[in-house]
This record gives C-alpha cells, structure tokens and sequence, in this order.
C-alpha cells in the first residue's frame, strides 16, 4: 500500500525536477545555515537569498515558458531569445531616450518593444511552420542578427535611461515588499497557464508536436498553432528584455540577454520536459528556470571561486539531467534488479 | 512547382537580409573599406599615400571600450593621413582572426588588435608576419612563443592600476582615522582577462602589506553592470560588515551601488567604493558621493598608435612595451575634472 503511494509520487511528472530543486536548497541549508532567513530590511522590503532567487529566475521564467510552448508545438527550441532580449532593450531605450525626461510615454515604448519581440517571434513563426526550415536553423538567423539590430539601434553606444521610474520594472516599486520582477513572471506564467488550460490551446499545441501531420488530418491548423508559439516565444523574449533593461536602466546590447537561450533551453529540460515535443509541463519549467538561479546563488554563497564556478554548474547540471534520464533509470533498476536476483541466489547456494 | 519555387527564393533572400542585419555595426564601415580599397589603389600612384590600417575591435561591450573605439576612430582619420578599415568583432575571437585574414588580403600597411584573449594568435599573426604587415596590439596583452609575432603593444598597466588602488585605498582609511579591521570584497572582472589579472594580483598583493585589510571574498560579475548586481546582492547576505567594496571596472561598481542601496547601505559613506576605468559615468557617480575613487584606465590609445603607425611605416624603431599615462581619480576632483572628460 505504501509502496503503491511512493511509486505514484515518483511517477508523478514534477516529482524528480522538484527533487533537484530542493537537492539544491538542502546542500545550501547545510553549507550556510541562514540561507533561508527572509527578514524585512529598512526600505520595507523583504531580504534574503530565497528572494534572491526567485527575483534574478524572473526572466529566465518568463523565457522558459516561451521556450516551453516552442519545444512542446514544434520539437525544436528557439536559440534567438537572448538576442531578441536586445532588440527589445534597444527600442525601448532609443524611444525613450536619455535625456532628463521620456521622449514618449513610458507604456508607449515598452509596447513598442515587446511588439518589436514579437514580431521577430513572428518571423521565426514564419519560417519555422510556413517554410518548415528546422527550427534550430531558422532561430539561429536571428540569434545571430539580434545582437547587430540593437547595436544598429542604439548606434553601438550604452544609452542610459536617466528617468527614475524606469528602474521600478527592474527593482522594487515604493511601498512594495517584493521585486517588481517576481510579480511580472508570476502574471506571465498564470496567464500562460490559464491560456493553456482553460482553453483548447494546450491540447492542441501537445497534438501538434506529437504528431503534425495527424492533427492537420483531424483538422488543426497545425502551421497556425507552431507559428503562435514562436510568436508567443518572441513575446516573452520581449518582456523578459524590459525586465533586464529596467534592473540595469540601460541597454547594453552585447550583454543583456548573453547566453540566457541556453539557460531557458535547459530550464526547459530540468523540468522533465521532452525537447522532442509533444506533452509538456509549464510547471517544470518554472520549477527548472529556479533551480538554474539556485545553483548559481548557492555556488556564490559557498563562495566557490570565480574560476571554478562553471566546473561546479556543469558537474550539478549533468547529475541533474541523468537523473531524470530514462535509460539511466532503466540502467538503474536493472542494476537493483540484479542485485537482487543474486541476492537471492547467494541465499539458496548457502 | 513554381509557388515553391517562389518560396525558396524569398527565403533565401531574407536569410541574406539577416545575414546583412548581423553585420549590422559594421555594414558602414565595411562599406568605407571597399571604397578605402579602391581609393587606396587609386592613391597609390600619389606620393602623399595614406597608410592603410586595419583595426580589429572586440566590441562594444562597455563605455571604456566605446571610448576607446571614438579615439581610434578620430585619430586614424583621413586628415591624420590615415585609411582606417575597422572591424568590431563583437567579443568572439574567431571574428578577430577572420578579420585580420580579411586585412592581409587586401594588403593593408598596418593591422591593430585589441585582441579578446590573450591566447590562440599564434597563426594568424604568422601569416600577417608572412605577408610583412607589422602587427600593433592595442589594450589586452597577447601570449605567443615568438615576440616577433607583433611590433609592439600599447595598453594600461593593469597592475600598477592595482597597487595605485591599494594605496590611496590605505591612505585614504589612515585619513579618516579608522583604525578597525577594514573588511574588503572585491568584484573582478571575466576571470582570465589581462585586466583582471593584473588588478586582482596588483591590488591582492599591494593591500596585505597593510595590516588593517582583509580579503573577505572575491568573485567574478563578468565586468556588466546586471552581474555586478547580483554577485554584490550574494556578498551582503554573506557578511553584514562590510567595509570596502572594489569594482574592477565601473560598470559593475555600478551594479554594487544598486545593491548597497536596495540593502539599505549608503553607498560611499558606510561603504567605501573603490573602482577601475574612470569613464565619465563614473564621475558623475562620484558627484552624486556613491563613489569615492575611481583608477583610470585610459583609453585613449588613439593617438599613440597613430604614432607608432607612422614610425613603422618609416622603418623607425619603436619600443615593445608602451604604457598610456593613468590617474588616480578621488570623489573630490571629480566636478572638476568632469568637463573634461572625452569618454
């Protein structure tokens, strides 16, 4: 009976990134034992490493749950979102400029900017499911151009913002006890989620990716539904762009964003998602984008020196991954498996 | 047939257009080098040649190096007598390496670097050597077998950066009559750089002859003002008594007055901030009294290579090894010096 409950919890899809995760945050409770105080420091807001955390995964989050609609409706990942991150940040600064006041409403251009995403979504929609280039390749030409948009954008320079209430997006707004990012990453995923679960959407773009062909048949429009999330994806590149620009009220357009494609790809993976496409968990994904923050927030507070600190990442990484591997699983229970059986024949012989 | 025909042509003329876009930054100045190749060739028959220089910038990833590519620009200027074809190779050392090939075949007098790395140059600058180009390596310093690799390097002392810290760092304590233990984390720049090497061994090596220092944590923010942030936001719930935070670069010093601030820290006051490259933000900062010292990192290597560009091309001898002349800048010269400031 026991056993049949335990066995349930270990089928359970979240059950083994959820246990990476708090891997992660046990080694820390060990290393440093006030890694979980959360107090309430003298501007009112809350502190502590936990925050930390969740507060530096907001973007990572919010690209992971692009990322996840993308490898669930088309099997192949999109490599152009730390790019498109860029373009965001180079819009939204040049429309707003650096002068002492915003050029145009703030609204205004961050809208512009995260259209500015989405419609680079839109064009890696295009050529994912209406050219049916791999999409690996069709990201890859933005992933590559991004980077040189923005700088066209904002003329190779760093543009400052000098504005104050640029930096609320990025920090914390007055009178609030939380980063600003956490509530946005929050109302993405939600939404995302509502979107997906309490309309058709979710079970369409899982049909999509298992089998396109077989949903055009039963009438899907299968190059509408890969070419939305890709949209979808260029959009969250675009509000995680914001994001990165507001903490930092600048644009940096050969930093922002640097290789955060990689980290949403793996987010993506560590929540036990297949980059084969088909049935995904958005949850996980969440779940893997925290557990990337963790690991990085744990290595600085065990003070792992800088030159040893990707030795450490990769060595959790790859624990991590053949964790949830199934081969590894099968490898494993064989390997009980065995034990047992000549377990049990040592028994007879004796 | 011939819709998908239509199809496969429109796609691969916007993969060109992308492909255009990527090399966006430097679609206007590989436009100037075709015309500087034609118009070279054209000169050659003039007595009063231009020197055709070829000059590979890592990027633009910080305010020193956008500085530092204005005062290239401007000295290597048609009126100074010079064809510049510039090539920003956003950070990745196998666009150096491409660009400088692209230098040897179109036969340039002169080829500049500031090189990414310091490794992995052996090859291309054998060819550029081949091909009898002298070689001037601009800022990071380069690791080759055989120094006749390049004629000479222009750059900053990054070492010396380090101990001129230290020391007005150690005065400046001794000034305010602090006596207590002086607890100091320090953010570095990418590990492995020129610049972090020689601040981080300079600036290490310099404070522990003072007994009332001590080295709390050091740990990497990538020189970006995003990393700078959040390392320092790590370093704050690690210890509550921090006295001294030293930024390798401004950018991430930055990142660590955004941090002291959201903690709830004074930035410049309850903690000393103690910061590398002098760009103008930096003395604003100063102004503003987060900052208290920032050790300059000149970038303004312009006009030297110009010089040495031109004593090459007339066969004269230069020196290996060419230091630019630094500062060290305290919050209370910052308004004056401000306006001063090119970068």
């Amino acid at each position: 009976m026991n056993s049949q409950i335990i066995k349930k919890i270990i089928k359970y899809r979240l059950f083994w990134p959820l246990v990476c995760l708090f891997a992660v945050l046990v080694v820390n409770l060990i290393r440093t034992p006030d890694f979980f105080n959360i107090s309430i420091n003298s501007k009112g807001v809350l502190y502590g490493y936990l925050i930390d955390i969740i507060n530096r995964s907001s973007e990572l989050i919010i690209l992971a749950a692009g990322m996840t609609v993308c490898v669930a409706s088309s099997a192949g990942t999109d490599i152009s979102v730390g790019s498109v991150m860029a373009v965001t940040g180079a819009v939204t600064c040049f429309l707003l400029g650096t002068g002492d006041a915003y050029n145009i409403p703030y609204v205004l251009a961050v809208v512009a900017g995260i259209l500015a995403a989405t419609a680079c979504g839109a064009w890696n929609g295009f050529l994912v499911a209406k050219l049916k280039i791999q999409p690996m390749v069709a990201t890859l030409i933005l992933f590559t151009a991004g980077r040189g948009i923005a700088q066209l954008i904002t003329g190779g320079n760093i543009l400052y913002i000098k504005v104050k209430n640029f930096k609320y997006l990025g920090s914390v707004l007055p009178g609030v006890p939380l980063p600003t990012p956490i509530f946005v990453a929050a109302a993405v995923v939600i939404l995302t989620s509502v979107l997906l679960k309490k309309s058709a959407l979710g079970m369409y773009i899982q049909s999509v990716g298992i089998n396109a062909k077989a949903s055009r048949l039963i009438g899907l429009n299968s190059t509408l539904i890969i070419f939305l999330t890709y949209a979808f994806c260029g959009m969250c590149s675009g509000i995680a762009g914001t994001i990165a620009t507001s903490r930092i009220y600048s644009i940096d357009a050969n930093n922002v964003g640097l290789n955060m494609e990689m980290d949403a790809i793996l987010a993506v993976a560590l929540g036990g998602n297949s980059l084969a496409g088909g049935k995904f968990s958005l949850a996980g994904s969440v779940i893997g984008a925290i557990t990337i923050q963790a690991l990085s927030t744990s290595l600085y507070s065990m003070g792992v020196s800088a030159d040893q600190l990707p030795v450490y990442k990769a060595i959790v990484v790859i624990i991590i991954v053949s964790l949830q591997s199934k081969q590894f699983k099968k490898f494993f229970k064989n390997f009980s498996q065995k034990q047992k059986i000549t377990g049990a024949g040592e028994k007879v012989t004796q | 047939m011939k819709k998908r025909l239509i199809a496969l042509l429109m796609c691969f003329s916007l993969v060109m257009a992308a492909g255009c876009g990527a090399a966006g930054t430097d679609s206007k100045d590989s436009e100037s080098s075709q015309s500087a190749q034609s118009s070279t060739a054209a000169n050659d028959s003039d007595s009063n040649k231009l020197i055709t220089i070829g000059f590979s910038q890592v990027g633009a990833e910080s305010d020193w190096r956008v500085a530092n590519t204005a005062s290239v620009k401007s000295a290597l200027s048609e009126k100074n007598g010079f064809k510049l074809i510039f090539a920003d190779a956003q950070q990745k050392q196998e666009n150096q390496i491409k660009a400088v090939r692209d230098f040897i075949s179109q036969d340039v007098d002169v080829i500049a670097i500031a090189p990414v790395t310091e490794t992995g140059w052996e090859t291309v600058l054998g060819e550029a050597k081949d091909a009898g180009i002298p070689v001037i390596i601009c800022d990071r310093m380069i690791k080759v077998s055989d120094d006749s690799l390049f004629s000479c390097w222009v750059g900053s002392d990054f070492q010396k950066e380090g101990v001129n810290a230290a020391e007005w760092l150690a005065n400046y304590i001794k000034e305010k009559g602090k006596t207590d233990t002086q607890n100091v984390v320090v953010l570095q720049g990418t590990i492995g750089s020129s610049a972090e090497i020689g601040r981080t061994k300079g600036f290490g090596e310099t404070i522990k002859k003072y007994d009332n220092f001590k080295i709390l944590a050091q740990q990497t923010g990538e020189f970006t003002q995003a990393k700078g942030q959040e390392v320092m936001e790590s370093f704050l719930k690690q210890y509550n008594d921090i006295d001294v935070v030293v930024a390798q670069n401004d950018n991430m010093a930055f990142g660590a007055i955004d941090a002291l601030k959201a903690a709830g820290k004074v930035p410049g006051k309850d903690v000393t901030i103690v910061s590398f490259d002098a760009v103008k933000a930096a003395f604003k900062s100063m102004i503003a009294g987060d900052m208290n010292v920032s050790v300059e990192c000149n970038p303004l290597h312009g006009p030297r290579v110009a010089e040495l560009a031109k004593k090459l091309m007339n066969d004269e001898k230069v020196e290996k090894i060419q230091y630019v002349d630094e500062k060290v800048y305290p919050a209370e010269t910052a308004e004056k010096e401000l306006p001063n400031r090119q970068y």
